[in-house]
């Protein structure tokens, strides 16, 4: 029965080794912030970290997370203080439907925490997760606007 | 959406909370009305306003939210006229079972076309106007003053010459007791504080800490959750599957036939569902449609590019005697291939069956269209049907006048009485039973003076009818008129901008077996790059600046958007290395234009850097989420010009997934500068019109920098180097 560390807490679940940790994540742990979106790796929307590496939980079996501690938009608040990226989006008014954004925001978070002043070169080359509302030009500016406060 | 949750309303869903285990984060479940329904009620002033005692001002949201911002727009419609405190506004929707209770009170809950707002922004006034009145009465009868002498600002209501105050939330209850005022004044739009201001989305917070609950997020105590795989060619039937291969498997728990074309496996969650389904071996009987692949629909769309008969839709003195007589005459044919939805979250719809009563949560454009579809399949009376709506994760047309997912849980559900079964189609699923952005192909001609003036235009449109396949009744005569989408001789809805002495414009209804469907802009998408690159082409064959030939031409309301865009982006004077493109166009109402500023590298690699939008919505009642809404549509219409195109092998759609069906992301986006231009003298819609525009204004600026006309997308199949 593999064993979890998810935001902070050591959790067992019981399900087959080869379950993608995105649906133990979502059915089996309730935790469905995290999302769903194409199954392969693809889009984005399933990012978490796992030791602080942005990582698409749909490809990724449970059984291969180990010991590694994983983060989920749920925990990426700190002691209930937003997360700076969390913040530059409500400041920004990143989000449109919305459905993406969990992962986006992992996704930055990551970016920020190995590049604090990342460039647009940078952002391009990292940020592949796909926002079917085209909020592209907001996540830019949210992302500049996050690396200014520091 | 905060206050629509009383998770404990029925004994069923007690334990929701506690279900997530312990690393939830609790869980707020949609029901409808809170106000009708919570033991600590409030009575509503009037059916799109409830004021708490605590001052909360809660309104009534008809319109589904799907990310275009219609909710905040709305609500901020309701509130001008309210004179209430914006920082106090949370918002809820009534159920379509409840507007079919009240006579349709919050009147059309479809929610598609660009019509959220320019469609009811009267009557949501009126709503917010009247409450308004109500409460200030209220006070004024209970201080035993003269109404005149009353007047309310930021909920709150003043007795001037006394200079006593009270509160909208003191006065809520008194205020619910009265007859609603017969004749209501809405405010001058010069006069607004609170609508026309580029005021932040209401619905923001959840959506940055994974609170936000999307239709595929709920969760009820005992809920089940079921995969479906639908015939892969349309027109096909299942012949046998073999439940017994997949029933032993981990958490199945029921394989179930839905309809005749398709087979459900019901799990305990979504992963062991789709593992058992990917193993259930089924026969299909693929039907009269496997032959068809996009060489065969191409080349029935082909033949009606010179058919004899056709359906006119716009036509001015004699084209082809023009043409005949001109002095150069220009020729082109383009196509626009099929184009998948494919929001980001993939079809889903939770359903609740019993003998006595069917429920449904679902995310879904249209609740109207939903109610009526689950009473039908469920077989109860609708005022035993009721449709719970949740957020959007996407809509674009896919969640608008379709059922067909919401119909396939409820048939499931029936084979489950009293289990509540989650319906998620998995992204292929989702992919390959989409209804999709038709496909057309267009022959234009185009006929110059020696003056190089355009004399004459003709432009057959040959193929696929979305009203005949969705909304046949719709169709006039069997023509479909909004085949014509922007290209109509007038009207306020979406007119064709060119004054052209003769003109004759015309389509050929070709339906292939591919189900069609409104993808966000429809027809304006492939009409505009028909219309807008073929005016391209007919600047330069005339030898004449692009910008100046549209002028010669344009309407006034057109022109104005053009002449905005153009000289906000500088037009003709683009940085080196950079071409600028043009196109205007006219759809939901609303004038658009777009300046798009290229470089294409000597090895033929595109760079979009910039592009200039100029709308004209006649109102705009949310400037920031306007330009939101410009951006993103461009984002859409590029995807599909740079990579999208669904084709067609042996009757079924060959992509699956975004590995197939590409779609462009952050490093391809290009800087999106947006000029609203209202001039307040109509209504427009917002979601959609501007999206037409970005692809022919990037394919003329393609042209500027190569010489090159593409004329069929996606722009990835394409090779760019110069010529």
């Amino acid at each position: 029965m593999p064993r979890l560390t998810i935001n902070g807490h050591a959790q067992q679940v019981d399900v087959d080794p080869d379950t993608p940790l995105l649906w133990v994540l979502r059915d089996t742990l309730g935790l469905t912030g995290t999302k769903y979106g194409c199954g392969i790796a693809q889009c984005g929307a399933c990012t978490v970290h796992i030791d602080g590496i942005a990582t698409r939980s749909c490809s990724m079996p449970v059984s291969a997370v180990g010991a590694r501690k994983i983060t989920t938009i749920e925990g990426l608040a700190a002691n209930g203080t937003l997360h700076k990226v969390q913040q530059a989006w409500i400041d920004n008014d990143v989000p449109q439907c919305g459905y993406c954004q969990s992962g986006m925001i992992m996704a930055v978070a990551a970016l920020l925490k190995d590049n604090a002043t990342p460039t647009d070169a940078d952002i391009d080359s990292t940020i592949t997760n796909i926002c079917r509302c085209g909020t592209y030009q907001q996540v830019r500016e949210a992302i500049h606007a996050a690396a200014a406060k520091a | 959406m905060t206050a629509l949750t009383q998770v404990n309303r029925r004994s069923f869903l007690a334990g929701a909370a506690a279900i997530g285990g312990g690393l939830s984060l609790g869980f707020r479940i949609p029901f409808g009305l809170a106000g009708a329904q919570a033991a600590d009620s409030v009575p509503e002033v009037n059916a799109w306003v409830v004021i708490r005692p605590d001052d909360t001002v809660v309104i009534r949201i008809a319109r589904s939210e799907m990310g275009q911002g219609t909710l905040t727009g709305l609500a901020q419609l309701v509130a001008e006229e309210l004179e209430c405190d914006w920082s106090k506004i949370t918002t809820e929707y009534p159920t379509p079972g409840q507007n079919v209770a009240r006579n349709r009170v919050w009147g059309n809950f479809s929610t598609g076309g660009s019509r959220g707002i320019r469609e009811s922004n009267q009557y949501v006034r009126e709503g917010g106007a009247a409450a308004r009145e109500m409460l200030i009465r209220a006070a004024a009868a209970g201080w035993g003053v003269p109404l005149a002498e009353c007047s309310a600002a930021n909920s709150v209501i003043t007795h001037e010459p006394s200079g006593r105050t009270t509160t909208y939330g003191k006065v809520a209850a008194e205020a619910a007791k009265l007859e609603p005022p017969k004749d209501i004044e809405l405010k001058d739009p010069k006069d607004w504080k609170i609508a026309g201001k580029p005021l932040k989305r209401l619905d923001t917070a959840d959506k940055v800490n994974g609170k936000q609950v999307y239709g595929i997020d709920l969760r009820f105590p005992g809920m089940l959750t079921a995969t479906i795989r639908d015939c892969p060619v349309p027109g096909g039937k299942v012949k046998s599957f073999d439940a017994a291969k997949v029933e032993g498997m981990r958490g199945v728990k029921k394989v179930v036939p839905v309809g005749d074309t398709a087979v459900a496996v019901v799990a305990d969650n979504f992963w062991n569902a789709r593992t058992a389904l990917a193993a259930l071996p089924i026969v299909w009987d693929e039907g009269p449609n496997v032959k068809v692949t996009s060489a065969t629909i191409a080349d029935m769309l082909k033949e009606g590019l010179d058919a004899e008969q056709a359906f006119v839709g716009n036509k001015a003195g004699d084209a082809k005697a023009a043409l005949a007589g001109a002095t150069k005459v220009v020729e082109a044919v383009y196509s626009y291939p099929y184009q998948s939805h494919s929001p980001m979250e993939p079809m889903n719809t939770t359903a609740l069956y019993t003998p006595e009563k069917c429920e449904v949560w679902c995310p879904t454009q249209s609740a109207e269209g939903i109610l009526a579809a689950i009473a039908e399949v469920s077989g109860l009376p609708v005022a035993k049907c009721d449709v719970y709506k949740v957020l959007l994760g996407g809509g674009f047309g896919r969640r608008g006048a379709f059922t067909d997912f919401a119909r396939q849980a409820v048939q499931i559900a029936i084979q489950m009485p009293g289990t509540p079964v989650k319906l998620l189609w998995t992204r292929e699923e989702d992919m390959t039973h989409d209804y999709y952005h038709p496909i057309t192909q267009c022959k234009l001609r185009g006929g110059l003076d020696a003056a190089g003036n355009l004399v004459g235009l003709q432009m057959r449109i040959s193929g696929q009818s979305i009203l005949a396949a969705v909304f046949p009744q719709n169709l006039k005569d069997g023509m479909d008129p909004a085949a014509f989408q922007g290209l109509n001789p007038g009207g306020p809805e979406a007119a064709f901008g060119y004054n052209i002495p003769n003109v004759l414009i015309d389509h050929a209804m070709r339906n292939p077996h591919i189900r069609p469907g409104f993808w966000r802009g429809v027809n304006t998408n492939h009409n505009a790059i028909y219309s807008e690159c073929f005016i391209d082409e007919l600047a330069h064959a005339a030898g004449k600046n692009p910008l100046e030939f549209r002028r010669k031409m344009l309407k006034p309301k057109h022109l104005a958007v053009l002449n905005a865009a153009a000289e906000r982006a500088g037009y003709g004077k683009a940085p080196t290395g950079t071409y600028h493109g043009l196109a205007q166009f006219m759809g939901y109402g609303s004038y658009v234009a777009a300046c798009a500023e290229v470089s294409v590298s000597t090895e033929g690699r595109l760079k979009i850097h910039r592009i200039v939008a100029a709308t004209n919505p006649g109102h705009a009642v949310n400037p920031a989420q306007i330009e939101r809404q410009v951006a993103g549509s461009f984002v859409y219409g590029l995807s599909a010009a740079l990579y999208g195109e669904i084709t067609v092998n042996g009757g079924a759609i060959e992509q699956t997934n975004f590995d197939t069906y590409n779609v462009m992301r952050i490093d391809e986006m290009p800087k999106v500068e947006v000029v609203i231009v209202p001039t307040g003298d109509f209504w427009g819609g917002v979601g959609e019109p501007t999206i037409c525009v970005a692809a022919p204004a990037v394919l003329n600026a393609i042209f500027a920098a190569t010489g090159k006309r593409i004329r069929s997308l996606p722009l990835k199949d394409q090779d760019l180097k110069r010529v």
